[in-house]
């Protein structure tokens, strides 16, 4: 039995986007590879939105190339993503789960007891029947990863998952981030909460202006930051 | 739960489509007539005998003399029961018809308002008081739709010696509809209009009209009733619908159609024994 | 109907022929909506979320097609199934089938137009996520149609009070047959031309209180549903 192919690495080759007259992204070399998460820092408008989409396959670059596992059209059967603000479908938080696991082609009789497990995992097992609209900010976003987590994917994308969250909230979904690392599924989330990057992040890529500014191992980004703008906006000032 | 609602749904839907149309297998019939003759309610009087006799369900559907006669020639009706003599022996002579019977007659009245304009009110001459409308261009309200009334209309403008498509003025208004109408048109115009005496019997929207000319023998009326030539379309119900003929020209069906009154007044004669109609 | 009753001694007395005429309206126009509605949802979801050369010319039709003329339809819809025509051997002429075929005819557009406009607002929020869960062109229509429910509650009204409201098509394929194929308009059309006027305005308002009734019940159903369903 062959084993299904990889997506990783994710290798990101002179890639550019751009739109109009506007260059969102630009010069962009990155390897995205099997480990520990990766995160993405910087101000906002740097791009950070418009890289993780890139390297999610929902957008392609107008310059450059993206390759998942060595594959330039690799579907996005094994990469997952969860969006700042998430949609919810119009039925109970179950539902939602049900019908990423009918997308991801699991069979009808096992959807059930995939549908609890992944509520449990993320913690909404009381709030199955609810409606999805009717969940709280929080539990949107947990809800979200969980769909995320239906297909079973190999690299999992966050936005911003916890930009408009409580700390309880934050720390919620923080601790499902660590848990789906801990089970070998790649993490790639963008972030503007610099305290979060830390606890979360196994190396960081920062963005300013649609360019990689710099790109480290987590210690070596927060302690000895190389270049100008990343110690800048380490410092807490704005970085124009 | 939705699976279940989806199902009864779509058996509701499916038992409104076919359920209706299963009835109409029952015994039916199509007739085509006219509007006149169904707003004179001599329908609703007759046909409910017939049915308790026969068992025969009659549908009619109302149109002018000219579209039931043409409903007729597409086949979509069994039975074609009108007040146009001519346009019926047309009909005969295209082969679309099997026979003509005369059935009955009413008369036309000239109605008009009680101001009068054209003086002529009591006159037993139509003739002369079309003539004296078109003299004094007083207002005249025409059905225009070929419908039988139309007809007997254009023929007396004929034989007061006048060419109404030539020599219609303003004061002639064709309105292309039926009976009912042209009455409402009238009373609210206060015109002068050609109606027969079964609709303005049953009219109610009367406003200042009263009945200016009757009586002329030239304001009489014929029906004939005809079933469709199932040589020219086989879906014609030939049994039924010659049932239906048969029971208008009998004694029991002259005897209804003369009893029907409205007010005290008859509004049909019975004349299938007249060879000549 | 008696003819010296006014409509509502008539309603309070539940005379007969006013209950058979209000039941094959209503059998008539719901039918109508519900035959649009299958076909006028799909077709408006479809060209909604393709892409298609003629695309918006499509639209452009379509929309020009809510406004079709009741009476150009029935006449179309007679021709057709006219024993002289190609549909003749149906035996559909005259009857309640036909006139529900016309109607359904007539307001399908209105519920595919709606359902377009609805469904490609809806489209710019959903996109995102139907697309990061590779969902095919037949699956974002059906999950569309399902999450847009409520608000396509409002065009299947729409196509339901239209179909209601109109005469010139129901009565060239019906027929205005007494008992059979009479429905609320007709029966007005036909009371107003034997100068029954009050009888005709009365009728008028039972019709209008019925539109309002389904509307009601309608509006119930989709605030129900609102609750539990968010």
């Amino acid at each position: 039995m062959r084993a299904p192919l990889s997506d990783l690495p994710i290798v990101l080759e002179d890639a550019a986007v751009v739109v109009g007259q506007l260059t969102i992204l630009n010069d962009v070399a990155l390897t995205l590879a099997a480990g520990a998460p990766t995160v993405l820092v910087g101000p906002n408008g740097g791009g950070k939105t418009t890289l993780l989409r890139l390297a999610m396959g929902l957008l392609a670059p107008s310059h450059g190339r993206v390759t998942w596992g060595g594959r330039i059209d690799a579907a996005s059967t094994r990469r997952a993503i969860v969006f700042q603000r998430p949609v919810m479908l119009r039925r109970s938080a179950e539902g939602n789960i049900r019908y990423a696991l009918s997308a991801a082609g699991v069979a009808r009789s096992e959807r059930a007891a995939r549908a609890a497990e992944l509520l449990a995992l993320v913690g909404l097992s009381e709030l199955g029947e609810r409606p999805a609209r009717k969940l709280s900010g929080g539990e949107q976003q947990r809800l979200a990863l969980a769909r995320a987590l239906a297909k079973e994917p190999q690299v999992l994308f966050l936005d911003e998952p916890t930009a408009s969250l409580d700390p309880t909230a934050t720390k919620a979904v923080e601790d499902i981030i660590r848990t789906v690392s801990e089970r070998n599924i790649k993490v790639v989330m963008a972030t503007h909460d610099l305290g979060e990057a830390r606890r979360l992040a196994g190396d960081v890529v920062m963005l300013h202006r649609g360019r990689i500014v710099e790109t480290a191992a987590a210690a070596s980004f927060f302690d000895r930051p190389q270049t100008a703008e990343a110690g800048t906006f380490l410092a807490g000032e704005l970085l124009v | 739960m939705k699976t279940l609602s989806r199902r009864m749904l779509i058996a509701i839907a499916a038992s409104a489509v076919f359920a209706g149309h299963a009835s109409a297998q029952d015994k039916s019939i199509v007739v085509a007539s006219t509007t006149s003759t169904q707003d004179s309610g001599l329908f609703g009087h007759i046909l409910p005998m017939f049915k308790a006799k026969t068992g025969i369900d009659v549908k009619v559907v109302a149109q002018g003399t000219g579209q039931a006669l043409d409903t007729a020639r597409r086949g979509d009706a069994d039975v074609v029961f009108v007040h146009a003599r001519p346009a019926e022996e047309k009909f005969l002579s295209e082969g679309f018809g099997v026979k003509r019977y005369p059935v009955m007659y009413n008369d036309f009245v000239l109605i008009g308002p009680k101001g009068d304009p054209a003086s002529i009110k009591g006159s037993k001459d139509i003739v002369a008081a079309l003539g004296a409308i078109k003299a004094k261009g007083a207002d005249f309200i025409s059905r225009g739709d070929k419908s039988g009334t139309h007809q007997a209309e254009l023929s007396l403008w004929k034989v007061a010696g006048i060419d109404i498509a030539k020599d219609k003025g303003p004061w002639y208004k064709e309105i292309g509809q039926g009976m009912g109408a042209a009455l409402n048109t009238a009373s609210a115009s206060n015109a002068y209009v050609l109606a027969d005496r079964g609709t303005w019997l049953s009219f109610k929207n009367r406003g200042d009209l009263v009945i200016a000319v009757e009586g002329d023998k030239r304001l009489f009326n014929q029906y004939g009733v005809m079933l469709v030539n199932p040589e020219k379309h086989p879906s014609v119900k030939k049994d039924l619908g010659q049932q239906l003929i048969d029971w208008l020209v009998s004694s029991e069906g002259q005897k209804a159609i003369a009893d029907y009154k409205i007010n005290g007044e008859q509004l049909f004669y019975p004349n299938a024994n007249d060879s000549g109609a | 109907m008696p003819h010296d009753a006014s409509a509502f001694e008539l309603i309070l007395s539940g005379d007969p022929a006013l209950i058979t005429i209000v039941r094959l309206s209503l059998i008539v126009s719901l039918s109508a909506a519900a035959g649009a509605a299958v076909i006028g949802l799909p077709f408006g979801a479809l060209i909604a979320l393709a892409r298609f050369p003629g695309r918006e010319l499509t639209i452009v039709v379509l929309n020009a097609l809510m406004g079709l003329p009741p009476v150009v339809v029935g006449l179309a819809v007679y021709l057709l199934l006219s024993r002289s025509g190609p549909l003749g051997s149906w035996g559909l002429l005259f009857t309640p089938q036909a006139m529900i075929i016309a109607q359904t005819i007539l307001i399908a557009p209105i519920i595919a137009a709606l359902a377009r406009q609805t469904i490609e607002d809806m489209w710019v929020e959903y996109r995102d996520e139907l697309a990061a869960m590779d969902i095919g062109l037949a699956g974002r229509i059906a999950t569309l149609l399902w999450d847009a429910r409520f608000s396509l509650v409002t065009a299947l009204l729409a196509g339901f009070g239209r179909a209601a409201a109109e005469v010139g098509a129901v009565i060239i394929v019906g027929g205005n047959i007494d008992g059979f194929t009479r429905t609320m308009t007709t029966a007005i059309a036909l009371e107003t031309s034997k100068g029954d006027l009050p009888l005709a305005l009365g009728l008028g308002l039972v019709l209008i209180a019925i539109v309002v009734v389904v509307n009601a019940l309608a509006w119930g159903v989709r605030r129900a549903g609102e609750r539990l369903a968010g």
